[in-house]
C-alpha cells in the first residue's frame, strides 16, 4: 500500500536535526578531530594518526599510566558506591509507610538532597569534613579517630564514598519505593497465610517485584558515578596527592591545565567508549537474566 | 451509507492477522463479529475505523475507498471493552467532548448530551467524575459519547464484556434499540454465541484471522458452512466425533460401531461428526447411545450443562432446569441425530441425512 | 478442618455523629458453614460479601458479633493464626521459585519434615494436573496454571480450617474456566475441606457450591441449593438474580387460590390469607410457555428472541411485559397468543418476600 507522501513533514523533523546537530554531533566531531591531530601551537594543527591513543592505553607510557590508574580508582568507586547504595535505598524503601501523611513526608525527607545542585552538596561537604572546623571533621578527631580529608588518602575517599551514598541512595529508594507500591496486597496476605516470615516476604515477593527498578536504579547510579566531577573536585580537588583523582577530574586537569588537547581528547573518547560498554553489558547481562528465568 | 471490505488482508512481520475478509455492511444494521480472543475482531475494527492500514485490499465507504483517510475525517464511533472516558472531565463533559473538538455550537451540544444522558439514564450523574460510577455507568457514559457524535459507523468492541451478567442483559437489550434510531451501521464483537444470537441482525464468524462464514444470525447458527464456524457459534464447546464410513455403517476411530442413526448416508470415507450440546442429552432410564462418567456439571441458572467423558471424546450434555449430576456419575447420552453436523476432513460441511435414518430407525423399533 | 459459626457477625463503618443510625456494610448474620460443605457468596457488587469473606479471612475484625472456629472464638485472631487458605482474583505465585518450591513453601515456614511435604506435594500437585511442570519456573505459566498453583499453596497444609476463593476466576480465559471449575468441584470431593468462594457469577456460585448465599445491600437474602434458588426464590431480588432472564413478576391482588392482575386471573397452587402492602405475582420464563392456539391467559406476543437452543417470546399482558418459552419446534406469531403457567410454579411475594401458601 502506497503511503501519501508529504515532503512538507520533513520540515517539522528540521529543527531536531539542528539541535541534535549542535548538541552532540558537532562537539563529538570536534574531539575526534582533536585526538587525530597534533598542535605546535599558533593554530597549526597536523595529522598525528592513533599516537595519541596508543600512547593512552599502553600503561607504561606517563599518561597511560595516569589513565589507568584513575581507571582503577573510578571502577573501585562505582562498585563502592552502588554496594553502599542499593542495599541501603532498598532498606530505606521498605521502611517508607505506606499510607498517610507520613508517606508524604518521608518521602519529601528523602528526596531532599536530590534537590541540591552538585557543586553546593561538594560545599557542604567540603565544610562538614574540615579538620579544624568542619562538624564532622572535628568530631571525628575530637573523639580520638585520626581524620584529615587533605592529608589521607583514606579519610578522603571515606569522605566522598559518604557524600555521595548521601546524595544519592534517596534516589534508589524512591525507585525501590516505587516498585514496592506496585505490589497488590493479596501477595501480602498470601505470604502471611502461607505462614512466610519478614525476611521470606522480602526474599521471594518484594525483592523480585523489585528487580525491574533496580535494574535501572543499578544503571543511573553507575553512570552517575562512573562519570562523578563536581562533588569530588569541590571537596578534594582530585587529592591528597593523586589518591582521589578520577577520570573526570584527570581529563579536566590535562585538558584545561596543561591544554594538552591530543591526549585530552582521545582520553575522553575511551572514556566515554567504555562507559557506553559497561552499561551495555549491564543492560544485556540483566536482561538476559530475567529472560532466562522465565524457561 | 455503506462500508465494504473487500479482500482486506493484513500481515504483521511474517504473520498473517487479517486473511482476505470480504464484508458488506448496510445502513441501519446490526453486524456481529464473533469469534474467539485473537481471532482477529479487534484487528477488523481497527481497520475498518481507519486506525490501521490494511496490507492487501480496499475499504469503501459509499464506493469510495477510504484508505489512508484519517480517522478524525471518518463518521466513526467506538466502544472498548475496558472503560475508556477522560478521568479528569465530568460525565458531562465527557459526553459532550467529541461535540466540542467537532465545534458544535453550545445550545446543540447541550440538547444532545441531555438527550444521550436521559436515555441511558446517566442524569443523576452529570457532574460526577467517571471515578466516582460503577462499572455499568462508566461504560453507559462510553456509550452516550459514541452516541451523541451520531458517527454513520459505529463499532463496538465487546463493550460488555466486563460487566456483571445482569447489567449485560440490559444494557444488551438496550444497546441495538440506541442505535437503531440513528440509522448508522452498528459492528458488534463478541466472542459469545448467545450474545450474537440475542443481538440478530447478521453475523460474520471470525476464526484465526479468516472469515470462516457470513449471514443472518440465526440461519449462521442452525446451519454452518464448516467445522470452524460452529466451532466458533457453539458455548459450550461443539461435541464432536471422528468416524469413518464403510458400507453406510459408521464406525469410531477406535473400530466400535456407532449407532444405525448416527451413520452418515455417504461414500466411503472418513467424517467427522459435530453437534451441539442441545442434542446431546441424558438419558436418565440408561437407554442413551453412549455411556460415560460425569466430570463437571455446569449449572447456568436455567440450564445444567453436563460433561461427560465417555473414553473416546468429553461431551457436555443439556439438561434443562437446576440438575447436579454428581462428578464420577455414571450417565447414558443420547444424540439426537437431527442435529447432527457431517463434516469432511478438510473441515467443509457435507449434507448428510441422518434424520431420515433415525425417523426409519424408530419406526422399525 | 472445622465448622464456622456466624454468631451476628456483622459489620459497620464508625458513623462520625453519635447520634446517627449505623450503617451497616454487612447487616449482622447468624449461620453455621459446616465442615466439607462448599459455600458460595453471591450477590452484585458492593452487596457485602467481600466484606464477610474478609471477616472470615481476618483481614476485618467484624463491629458486631463473634466468629467461631469450631468453638474456639476467632473474632480479633490474626490472618495467619487462623489456619485458612485463600486463592486471590489475581494469580499470588513466588515468581523466583518453581513450581514444587511454591507448594513447599507453607509447609517449610510451618517446618514440616522433608520428606512428608515432598509427599503431600506430589499428590496434591497430581490432584490438580500440576505434575508435569512441577520443576518449572510457576512465572512463565498461563494464568490457569498460576491460579492451580495458589490454590495448590492452600491445600497442601493438612491443618487448614477452610478454603476461601476470592472470584479466583476472573483472570481466565473464558475457554478454560470450565475445566478449572471441574477441577475446583473435584478437590472439593476429594479432599473434603470447607470451602467459601466467593463471585457475582452465577453459573460459577451454582456449579461450585452445595449451598449458595445470595447477598444484596449487605444482607443475606436466601441460603439454598442451586435447585432451591432456582425453583423457589425466597426474595424477589434471588428470582430476578438468578436465572437467564430473571423472574417475571407481576403487581397483584391475591383472594384465597386466585391472583389477579389486573383484569386477569391466575390459578394459584395453594390458598393464601388476605394480603396486603405490594403483592407480586413471580413466575420464571423457563416454566411459562406461549402459543398462538392453546389454552390460557391471553397476550399479545410482541417479539420473538431466537437464543439458538431455545426461543424466548416477549408478551404485553396488559400493561405489563412478560417472558415466557416457545415450545421447542412449535410455530409461534406475533399477535394474539396464550401464555400458560403451572400453577406451582406461581409463587405470591409480598413486599419482595415469597409468601408460603397454605395447601389447597
Amino acid at each position: 500500500m502506497d503511503k501519501p507522501l508529504n515532503n512538507r513533514a520533513w520540515l517539522f523533523v528540521l529543527p531536531v536535526l539542528v539541535f541534535v546537530l549542535f548538541s552532540s554531533l558537532l562537539p563529538v566531531m570536534t574531539v575526534v578531530n582533536y585526538s587525530v591531530q597534533d598542535t605546535m601551537g599558533q593554530n597549526n594543527f597536523f595529522w598525528n594518526g592513533i599516537a595519541w591513543f596508543q600512547n593512552l592505553l599502553d600503561p607504561s607510557t606517563d599518561i597511560g599510566g595516569r589513565f589507568a590508574n584513575a581507571l582503577v580508582r573510578n571502577l573501585l568507586f562505582s562498585f563502592v558506591v552502588l554496594a553502599l547504595e542499593l542495599p541501603l535505598g532498598i532498606a530505606v524503601a521498605i521502611c517508607i509507610p505506606r499510607h498517610g501523611w507520613k508517606v508524604g513526608a518521608s518521602l519529601v525527607a528523602i528526596a531532599l538532597p536530590l534537590l541540591i545542585p552538585w557543586n553546593v552538596v561538594g560545599t557542604i561537604w567540603q565544610i562538614f569534613a574540615r579538620a579544624d572546623i568542619g562538624l564532622l571533621g572535628a568530631a571525628l578527631n575530637g573523639l580520638g579517630i585520626p581524620y584529615n580529608d587533605t592529608q589521607d588518602p583514606t579519610s578522603a575517599w571515606a569522605t566522598i564514598v559518604v557524600m555521595d551514598v548521601w546524595h544519592w541512595t534517596g534516589m534508589v529508594a524512591l525507585l525501590a519505593y516505587a516498585g514496592l507500591k506496585s505490589i497488590p496486597d493479596a501477595f501480602y496476605q498470601a505470604a502471611r497465610i502461607d505462614g512466610a516470615g519478614r525476611w521470606s516476604i522480602f526474599r521471594n515477593i518484594e525483592l523480585p517485584k523489585m528487580q525491574k527498578v533496580l535494574v535501572i536504579a543499578v544503571l543511573l547510579r553507575f553512570m552517575e558515578s562512573f562519570m562523578i566531577y563536581t562533588e569530588p573536585s569541590v571537596v578534594t580537588g582530585g587529592g591528597p596527592g593523586e589518591s582521589t583523582s578520577f577520570l573526570s577530574l584527570d581529563l579536566v586537569k590535562i585538558a584545561l591545565g596543561q591544554v594538552d588537547l591530543g591526549n585530552a581528547a582521545a582520553m575522553s573518547l575511551v572514556y566515554n567508549l567504555i562507559t557506553l560498554t559497561i552499561c551495555y553489558a549491564f543492560f544485556t547481562v540483566m536482561t538476559q537474566l530475567d529472560r532466562r528465568k522465565d524457561v | 451509507m455503506s462500508v465494504v471490505l473487500e479482500r482486506v488482508g493484513l500481515r504483521v512481520g511474517e504473520e498473517t492477522v487479517i486473511d482476505d475478509v470480504t464484508l458488506a455492511f448496510e445502513r441501519g444494521t446490526m453486524n456481529v463479529l464473533l469469534g474467539p480472543t485473537l481471532s482477529g475482531k479487534t484487528t477488523l475494527m481497527r481497520l475498518m475505523a481507519g486506525l490501521d492500514k490494511p496490507t492487501t485490499g480496499r475499504i469503501l465507504v459509499d464506493g469510495n475507498d477510504v484508505v489512508g483517510v484519517p480517522v478524525r475525517k471518518r463518521s466513526v464511533a467506538m466502544v472498548y471493552q475496558q472503560f475508556v472516558n477522560y478521568p479528569s472531565l465530568s460525565v458531562y463533559e465527557n459526553i459532550a467532548s467529541p461535540l466540542r473538538v467537532a465545534g458544535v455550537d453550545r445550545a446543540e451540544i447541550e440538547s444532545r448530551v441531555a438527550e444521550a444522558s436521559r436515555v441511558l439514564r446517566l442524569d443523576p450523574f452529570l457532574r460526577r467524575l467517571p471515578a466516582e460510577l460503577s462499572g455499568g455507568q462508566q461504560q453507559r457514559t462510553a456509550i452516550a459519547r459514541a452516541l451523541v457524535k451520531r458517527a454513520a459507523l459505529v463499532l463496538l468492541d465487546e463493550p460488555l464484556a466486563n460487566l456483571d451478567y445482569k447489567l449485560r442483559e440490559e444494557l444488551r437489550e438496550e444497546l441495538p434499540r440506541l442505535f437503531a434510531a440513528s440509522g448508522a451501521i452498528l459492528v458488534y464483537a463478541t466472542t459469545e454465541p448467545s450474545e450474537a444470537l440475542l443481538l440478530g441482525g447478521r453475523t460474520a464468524t471470525l476464526w484465526q484471522g479468516r472469515m470462516t462464514q457470513e449471514g443472518p444470525t440465526p440461519s449462521l447458527y442452525r446451519d454452518p458452512g464448516n467445522i470452524d464456524a460452529a466451532r466458533v457459534f457453539s458455548d459450550p464447546p461443539l461435541n464432536e466425533l471422528s468416524v469413518s464410513v464403510r458400507d453406510g455403517r459408521a464406525t469410531r476411530v477406535d473400530g466400535a460401531a456407532l449407532p444405525a442413526h448416527l451413520s452418515p448416508d455417504l461414500p466411503d470415507g472418513a467424517y467427522r461428526l459435530g453437534f451441539r450440546v442441545e442434542n446431546a442429552n441424558i438419558r436418565e432410564d440408561g437407554s442413551g447411545d453412549f455411556v460415560g462418567k460425569v466430570s463437571v456439571t455446569e449449572i447456568s441458572g436455567s440450564e445444567s450443562f453436563v460433561h461427560v467423558d465417555l473414553g473416546f471424546a468429553t461431551w457436555v450434555c443439556l439438561v434443562l432446569g437446576v440438575h447436579d449430576w454428581k462428578p464420577g456419575a455414571m450417565a447414558s447420552v443420547s444424540v439426537d441425530p437431527r442435529g447432527v453436523f457431517v463434516f469432511r476432513q478438510d473441515g467443509e460441511r457435507v449434507p448428510a441425512t441422518l434424520a431420515a435414518r433415525y425417523v426409519t430407525d424408530t419406526v422399525g423399533a | 478442618m472445622a465448622t464456622i459459626t456466624l454468631d451476628g457477625v456483622g459489620h459497620a463503618y464508625p458513623t462520625r455523629d453519635p447520634g446517627e443510625a449505623k450503617r451497616y456494610a454487612l447487616k449482622p448474620i447468624n449461620h453455621v458453614w459446616r465442615n466439607g460443605r462448599a459455600y458460595a457468596l453471591l450477590g452484585p457488587s458492593g452487596c457485602g460479601k467481600t466484606t464477610l469473606l474478609n471477616i472470615i479471612s481476618g483481614l476485618v475484625i467484624p463491629s458486631d458479633g463473634r466468629l467461631l472456629f469450631d468453638d474456639r472464638d476467632v473474632t480479633s485472631v490474626s490472618t495467619e493464626k487462623r489456619n485458612i487458605a485463600q486463592v486471590f482474583q489475581f494469580p499470588v505465585i513466588y515468581d523466583t521459585m518453581t513450581v514444587r518450591e511454591n507448594l513447599l513453601f507453607p509447609l517449610r515456614n510451618r517446618g514440616v519434615d522433608k520428606r512428608t511435604a515432598e509427599a503431600r506435594v506430589v499428590e496434591i500437585a497430581g490432584l490438580l494436573d500440576l505434575v508435569p511442570v512441577l520443576d518449572r519456573r510457576a512465572r512463565g505459566l498461563t494464568a490457569d496454571a498460576k491460579q492451580k498453583i495458589s490454590l495448590g499453596r492452600g491445600l497442601v497444609r493438612s491443618d487448614v480450617s477452610a478454603v476461601l476463593f476470592d472470584e479466583p476466576l476472573t483472570v481466565i480465559d473464558p475457554a478454560l474456566k470450565w475445566e478449572l471449575r471441574s477441577k475446583l468441584k473435584a478437590v472439593h470431593e476429594a479432599l473434603d475441606m470447607l470451602m467459601i468462594y466467593v463471585t457475582h457469577d452465577q453459573v460459577e456460585a451454582m456449579t461450585f457450591a452445595d449451598e449458595v448465599v445470595v447477598m444484596k445491600d449487605g444482607e443475606v437474602l436466601q441460603i439454598g441449593t442451586p435447585t432451591e434458588l432456582f425453583e423457589r426464590p425466597d426474595h424477589a431480588f434471588v428470582g430476578f438474580f438468578i436465572g437467564s432472564p430473571g423472574m417475571n413478576f407481576l403487581p397483584a391482588t391475591v383472594e384465597g387460590a386466585s391472583g389477579h392482575v389486573g383484569e386477569t386471573a391466575f390459578a394459584l397452587g395453594s390458598g393464601y390469607p388476605s394480603l396486603t402492602d405490594k403483592v407480586q405475582l413471580g413466575f420464571r420464563p423457563d416454566y411459562a410457555t406461549v402459543s398462538n392456539d392453546g389454552a390460557g391467559i391471553p397476550v399479545t406476543v410482541l417479539r420473538i428472541e431466537d437464543l439458538g437452543r431455545r426461543r424466548l417470546a416477549r408478551v404485553a399482558l396488559g400493561p405489563h411485559e412478560v417472558t415466557a418459552t416457545v415450545p421447542h419446534g412449535a410455530p409461534i406469531a406475533l399477535g394474539e397468543a396464550r401464555l400458560e403457567v403451572a400453577a406451582h410454579h406461581l409463587h405470591v411475594y409480598v413486599d419482595d418476600r415469597r409468601v408460603e401458601g397454605e395447601a389447597a
